[in-house]
Formats: C-alpha cells, structure tokens, sequence
C-alpha cells in the first residue's frame, strides 16, 4: 500500500464532500464556542472517549498538533471517524448546547479539521512505549477493530502482523462507506500511519485457505479477532439470483474501487438501513432515473438513523412502506420489474401479507440491503472460542474470549455497529493484550 | 413596562463647562477627527462634538503603528497605537476648524494641543486656536510615545508641576474653557487631576492611552506593530481598558480637590459604556477606537439607545443622572462584613456544563459538588469524590453508539431538562457567596447570589476595628 490510489475523477465529482471542512478562522470561531465542559458529556458520549473540550481548545490556541495528538491518543482512526462517526447521536448528540437552544458544537468536523492539518503537515503516530518487544499479535482482518487493535499494541512496542482476505486495508471503511462522507485514499491514507509505525500487512490471505489457524496459533501469542461478518444475506426469492441483484455492499465497494461510475434506469433498494440509505444515495448520485426503497415495515421501525433517513429524502430517494419484495422479474436476460405485496402489522407486531395486494414496481437493478450473516462457519473453528448467535462472547471491558489466547472486537462481536465502536473495542483490546504481556513477562 | 407615552424626548444636549454640545458624544482626539472634511462627516452622523486631532508642530509618522488584540474570535478587543499628533501642517488643520464650526455652529470643536514647554508657544498655540474658531481647548498630557521623549505629552502629565504650570501658561491667554487630558500612566492620577484644578483647568478628560506591548509575533519574536523589524510601547485603548478608565474617573470625581467638569474616555462603543461614565460624573464622553472599527455610524445607536433608556428611567436631562453612582463606590473597609449571599443554582435553566463546579473546586472554595442524588438537596456534607475521581468513572465506562432498533431511547424524563447527575449542588453552609460560579454559568440566570439573612445588623471593618479599639459595643 505504498502507492495510495487515487480518488476516481467521476466519482470525486459525483461525491462531493457531505460536510465541507471548515476553514481555518470559521474552526477557531466555531471552537471558541465550546463551553469546555467538566468531565464533558460528549466525551464520556463518544465510544473511544476522546477528550473533545481538550482538542477543540487547541484548535481554538493554534495548537493544531497538540489537538490532533489528543484525538489520536484515544482513537487511532480518529480521520474517518471525524467523517464517518453518526455525531448526531454520539458526542454532539450529547452537547449541552442543545439545552441551551443552541446549535452543538460541530464537533465533527473540528476532529476533521484537526486530523486534515495533521496529515497535511504529514504527522506520524508517536510511539507510547520505546520499548521493543518479542512477543508476536496476529490481528486477524484489517478493518477498524484489527487496526485499533495492532495500532495500540505496536505503539507499545510489540510485533503485529495483521492479515485480510482483500488487497487493500480499512474493512468497511475503505471498502463500505458511501464516498462524500470519506473517500477510499483518505482511509488508506490514515492507515498508511499505522503501517508506518511497524504494523506488518498480509493482504489477500485468507485463513483457512492461505493459511492454517493452527499455524497463526503457534507462530503468535495472542489473537485478535475483527473478522467483522460475512456476505450480506441473499435475497432469497424468485430471480433474486440475477445478475442486476446486487448487494448492497458489494455495490459500494464497486463504485468506490472505480469498477462502477455510472447507473442507469430504475434502482430498487430492499431493506432500510444504514447500508441501505448509502446504497440509496449513491445510486442517484451515479445517475439512476428512479431510486426506491422497499422496506417491509414502517418508517418507524426503520435501523438507519433519522438524519440518514432525511438526507435520502434530500437525495429524491423514495420509500415504499410495508412492501415485501416477493419475486424479481426479468424477461431476456434484463430486469423488468420486482413484485411485491403489501404488508400489515398486527397488534402484536407481527408481519402478514395483505391478501391480493401483490403489485410491481419497475426496475433495472435491484440492491439487497438486508444484513449481514455472521462467519459461522469460520468462527465454529476456533477452538473454545465461545459463540452465541453468531456473535463471539467477550469480556466488554478487555475484549478476552472465552479461550484466553483470543481477543475479539468489532461487528463479529457486536453483529454491527458502528467504526467507532469497532476502534473503541479494538483499543480496549490492545490495552488488554499489552496489560497480560507484561504480567506474563514481569 | 415603562412608561414610553411621554411625547417629549428627553434632552440630550449638554453644557460642558461652558461648551455646548447637542448631545454627549464626541469624538476623541485621534485618526477620526484629523480633518475637516471627516469631523463634518462625523457631525452629519450625528455626533455632537469632536476633539480635532492634537495640533502642533507637525511630526512625521512610522509605519506601522497600530496593532491589536483578539479575544475569542473577536477583532480589537484591545487596541493599540505608536501614531503621534497630527502630521498636517498648523496652517491646513486651522483652516479647516475655521470651516467646520462656520458650517456646524452648535456642534462643538474642541481643539487638541501639544506644544514644546514653552511658555511663548503655548500662547501662540491657543491663540491660533481660538483664532480659528475652537470652542474649547484641550492639553494633550497623555500622550504615551513620542511626543513624551521631546519632553511633552506624558512627559508633563506624569509631573503635577509641570501640569499645574503649563496649565496656568495657557490660561494666562485662554478665552475658551481649558480641558486637560490625563495620563493613567501615573501612580495616583488624582495628583495631576489637583494640579490641573490648581492651575485653573476648567475641565478634565480622562483617560489617555496605556502604555503597552500587545502582542509578539512568535515566528519574528517582533512586537506588533512592527516597524521594519522594531517595535515600541504604545497606548493601549478599545473595550479593554474601560473598567480602568471608569475607576480613574471615579477616583478624580470622588476627589473634592481634583474633581472638575469631566469627558470620559477609555473603552465607550455602545450607549451602555456612555451611561456608565455620567453616572460616575463625566459630563461628555469620548470616542475613538469604536469610531476606528465600525466608524461615525456608530453613533445612531449611542443616541438612540441613551435616549430610551432615559425615557424608561424618567431623566429628563443628562444632569438629572449624571454621578448617581459616585456614593456608591466606598472604601473596603466601609463595607457591611455582616451582608451574606450564597449561589443557588436554578435547575430547570442548568445545562449540565458544570463549569461552576470545576470553577469552584479548583478557583474558589471547593463548594459546589455533584452529589445530588434526587431534587434540590442542601446541607453540609463532608465527604465528596474530587472531580478527577468522577472523570475517572467516566472514562473507563464503556459506551456503545446507539441504534435506533437496538438501543430504544430512554423514555423516562427525570424532572430537570439535565441529567440530575449533572446538575450541581451548593452547599450553602460552606458557599462565601464570592460569585465566582454564577460569573463562570453560561447559561443566564441560571446561577444566581441569593441573600441570606444572617439576623446581625451592618457592621464594617472600620466599625468593628473601632469598636474593639475603644471597648465599646
């Protein structure tokens, strides 16, 4: 990864950034304004605890080094996450401007504005041990828990290798988030600060293909799990194997790889989520006629967030309540149409098909966006690992398993949340290691 | 409300020992009244007088000469300059008072003097002056940079004798009532404030810039402003400096042996900074670097605003308010020991910042505290966690980014708009009532000084020292 790709034109000028940064004396204005609470709530808010009043009073001092410093001593991806991060329900969410009838603080963007002054003066991650150490950590999967995870650990000094089935590193971050919130060489680019510190890379191996997990136990000492999920669930109807079905990730990995930079006709999004809503938007940005959202239920019951929700509306995506696809029609090897039916909520909540209610809507590509599953199979492989509902059990507070060797952190141990509760596991994590390393070497 | 039916506005116009003026607001000497065409400017905006830019020899200036501070993302907070009296010839700055006053015969042109300590010079100066038109004369003792090293501006104004003296010379000749401006770079500014009135001043100003360095530059490690690579002190003026002005004027107008009719100047930019000044007795105010930063049109709010204020307050004339707050400064010791106040935190207004708290414990007297547990609890408690205790908590508690389907909002809404957890305590027993939480609180009034009856009677220092003294109750 020393070569950082470059942004794909068309899709740069398709993707303009969702929050432009600010600008220097419109960041010192708007950090002036932190009341710079004691014990802040948006920091105790912020799942990797980052110490906001402290960095937005650098940035308001001029000392944009020591802001970015703070930042990045609690989360090491703190660049995508100023980008990524739903602020709106983390730590601006829990500003108390808000009982003030006043606008937050843009906390956000103040952590962008900070991380983008760090990168442009090329700052690299100081170091928190100048100790080295024997002592070998494989992290297995190289999205945002892993990278936490190997960041916190090299930083002290110890050997991390970190492996990924994919050429390039960062998980959903690089591959999976829509690209006006954070662009594919911005992920790369802060990951680039982790392999500078010593992180040693092995991209497209696969574990159990490429590499036995016997052989990653008896090369390292300990073991982090961020294998994250797996595929995205199928959908699993009549024609939902077409070649124009085609999930929602995977979807986004294409575009911001450059292997998509334009959609044309109508576009169907099943599900409504997070994912679903970027699939949504990035469909009308590449030029979709028509983008529609399929949801089974109500606005209501809906697990993207509300801002997300708007912003689709913003973007002229519609939505169809209470609709279930039932089968995907095509007709010469084209798509033509996904039939649906009606749905109705009973009292007890339960779904039922509205009898007679089947009706089509038209389409010439149709985006499943209805989960992930979970690597069931790849984590049956471990060996007393315990797992329960495809999600590997831990101890919140370190990260540890249940076999004392493997740590975990991320989607795989939370089914699916956010990259900011995957860096705060992975964090967690690293510090747990390190803490039994050095008990086990005193 | 206040009544506002009354259809006469109250009157703004002044007499200032013996120069009229159509209201309060003039401007200082300084950039905005270095010219006739800008003094008519002026008065067409509005302002009743102005104080031409001190005439004399002519100088030759430096550039740069100002510079500024910032405050919280606010321009000129603080103001400062190394610009020396006018650099226009005496015979231009002349012609030019002659023009104005013909065109604006009732606002006031008081003219700005500085002249070598001569005693011929001063009498030539105040002639042509006078000659020219000037309602009024004001000796310009203040002036902190420059002028000072030939032996004037401050240079008389820091030496009572050498202002009692000058101030005498000018009066031997001066037909229009003498103002003289005065330095605050001085230990005691009553002292020349005496002997200006021994001189036989008709008035004062007060005051002239500070001496100051604003700022260095941290890659040049120049001061501003920089003069090819150098820099000077210079007077320091703008919103900063008019709590020291409103004392210096206090302290002049408390004095029966310096009081005189005075022009306050130091930090005025709205009507607000002018009421304060008149009711610590000045009798006009002076304006410069508000007129610097947002220019003369300042000056419709200066009227406006006084002018409303007055009506809601009944004063049909500047004099009817003018040094209302003069008995209201003391000495410590005349102070009541016996009056109690305590904060009391309003909690349907708090927001949770708890910058009170961390105020408290750390500036001021360790008693507000995050134990309340449920609805207004006060009472003594002796055992409290220090705020690095309660920030520890925090930060090794896990938090997790809420879902919507997974993590359903809390719906129970506890009393207050904040977290009870949030909303600090004071605890009155230990609480010196010494303001520092509610000046901290943004919220307003949402911190206020309640006062607590403590059933003694008023007792001052000097009082209970007597009384101790004497043996007597």
């Amino acid at each position: 990864m020393h070569d950082l790709p470059q942004q794909n034109a068309e899709i740069a000028r398709r993707f303009p950034d969702l929050h432009p940064p600010f600008a220097s004396q419109a960041a010192v204005i708007e950090a002036n304004r932190c009341l710079n609470c004691f014990d802040a709530p948006c920091t105790a808010a912020c799942p990797t605890h980052i110490d906001v009043p402290r960095f937005i009073k650098k940035i308001a001092s001029g000392n944009l080094r020591g802001s970015a410093l703070s930042i990045l001593d609690a989360n090491v991806l703190a660049a995508s996450c100023s980008r990524v991060c739903p602020v709106q329900v983390l730590c601006e969410g829990a500003c108390v401007m808000h009982r003030y009838n006043k606008q937050p603080i843009a906390i956000g963007r103040l952590q962008r504005y900070s991380m983008d002054a760090f990168h442009s003066s090329h700052g690299t991650l100081p170091r928190k041990s100048l100790e080295e150490h024997p002592q070998r950590i494989a992290c297995l999967g190289a999205g945002p828990a892993s990278l936490a995870a190997a960041a916190e650990l090299r930083q002290r000094g110890y050997q991390v290798t970190v492996f990924d089935k994919r050429p390039q590193p960062g998980g959903l971050n690089t591959y999976g988030v829509a690209e006006y919130k954070l662009p594919l060489p911005d992920s790369l680019r802060e990951i680039k600060l982790i392999e500078d510190l010593g992180v040693k890379f092995r991209f497209g191996v696969e574990i159990g293909r490429d590499i036995a997990l016997e052989d990653i136990g008896q090369q390292f000492d300990y073991i982090f799990l961020g294998v994250g999920l797996g595929e995205m669930h199928k959908l699993d109807i009549p024609g939902g194997d077409h070649p124009a079905v085609i999930d929602a990730l995977e979807f986004i990995a294409n575009y911001k790889t450059g292997r998509t930079t334009g959609v044309q006709g109508d576009v169907v999004v099943i599900g409504a989520g997070n994912t679903a809503i970027d699939a949504a938007n990035a469909s009308t940005r590449l030029g979709a006629k028509r983008v529609t959202i399929l949801y089974r239920r109500t606005q209501a019951h809906i697990s993207a967030f509300d801002f997300e929700y708007e912003h689709a509306k913003d973007e002229g995506v519609a939505f169809h309540w209470l609709t279930q696809p039932v089968a995907v029609n095509s007709s010469n090897g084209k798509l033509t149409s996904i039939e649906c039916t009606r749905m109705d909520i009973a009292n007890d909540g339960t779904l039922h098909p509205v009898a007679n209610s089947n009706f089509r809507v038209d389409c010439d590509i149709v985006i499943p966006a209805i989960g992930q599953s979970p690597l069931v199979e790849f984590l049956s492989k471990l060996s007393n690992v315990r797992i329960e509902k495809g999600r590997v059990l831990v101890d919140r507070a370190t990260g540890q398993t249940s076999n004392p060797k493997y740590f975990a952190g991320g989607d795989c141990i939370n089914g699916g949340r956010e990259v900011v509760d995957a860096v705060a596991d992975g964090k967690r994590a690293g510090i747990a290691i390190a803490k039994a390393l050095e008990a086990a070497h005193a | 409300m206040p009544d506002m039916s009354r259809t006469t506005q109250p009157d703004l116009s002044i007499n200032f020992a013996g120069i009229k003026s159509p209201n309060p607001f003039w401007l200082a000497s300084a950039p905005p009244t270095n010219s006739g065409e800008q003094i008519m400017r002026a008065f067409d905006a509005g302002w009743g007088g102005a104080v031409w830019k001190t005439i004399g020899e002519p100088i030759t200036n430096v550039s740069s000469r100002y510079s500024s501070i910032d405050w919280n993302g606010q321009r000129m907070m603080g103001f400062n300059n190394i610009e020396l009296i006018s650099d226009r010839p005496l015979e231009d700055n002349l012609r030019e008072i002659t023009e104005v006053k013909k065109r604006y015969p009732s606002n006031a042109v008081v003219v700005s003097l500085m002249v070598e300590s001569r005693r011929e010079a001063w009498h030539t100066i105040v002639q042509q002056a006078e000659d020219a038109g000037a309602d009024g004369l004001e000796l310009n003792f203040g002036c902190p940079h420059g002028m000072s090293e030939r032996g004037m501006g401050s240079a008389v104004g820091q030496v009572p004798e050498y202002a009692e003296m000058i101030t005498a010379w000018v009066k031997e000749k001066a037909k229009t009532p003498v103002i003289i401006k005065l330095t605050p770079n001085i230990t005691d500014i009553r002292s020349v404030a005496r002997a200006a009135k021994g001189g036989g001043a008709d008035a004062l100003s007060a005051i002239n810039t500070i001496n100051s360095i604003t700022g260095i530059d941290l890659n040049t490690f120049i001061p501003a402003p920089n003069v090819g690579g150098k820099s000077s002190h210079g007077g320091y003026c703008g919103p900063a400096v008019k709590p020291i002005a409103l004392n210096m004027v206090h302290q002049v107008m408390s004095d029966p042996e310096a009081a005189l009719p005075i022009s306050g100047i130091g930090g005025i930019g709205t009507w607000r900074d002018a009421v304060e000044f008149i009711l610590l007795g000045a009798g006009t105010v002076q304006v410069c670097t508000a007129a610097m930063h947002y220019g003369y049109r300042i000056v419709e709010d200066m009227i406006d605003g006084l002018q409303t204020w007055m009506t809601e307050k009944h004063f049909a004339g500047i004099e009817a308010f003018r040094g209302l707050s003069i008995p209201k400064v003391t000495s410590w010791k005349h102070l009541d020991l016996n009056y109690k106040i305590v904060a009391h935190i309003n909690e349907q207004k708090c927001i949770g910042c708890d910058l009170c708290y961390t105020a408290c414990w750390d500036g001021a007297h360790q008693c507000i505290h995050l134990d309340r547990v449920s609805g207004p609890v006060n009472g003594h408690v002796e055992l409290h966690k220090k705020p690095a205790d309660i920030q520890n908590e925090t930060r090794s508690s896990i938090a997790v980014t809420p879902i919507p389907k997974l993590d359903p909002p809390k719906s129970a809404q506890e009393p207050y708009p904040t977290p009870l957890a949030r909303i600090p305590r004071v605890d009155e027993t230990e609480c010196v009532g010494c303001n520092l939480c509610s000046l901290v609180c943004p919220v307003e009034d949402c911190i206020t000084m309640v006062e607590v009856k403590t059933g003694l009677h008023p007792e001052s220092w000097d009082e209970r020292t007597t009384t101790t003294l004497t043996g007597k109750n």
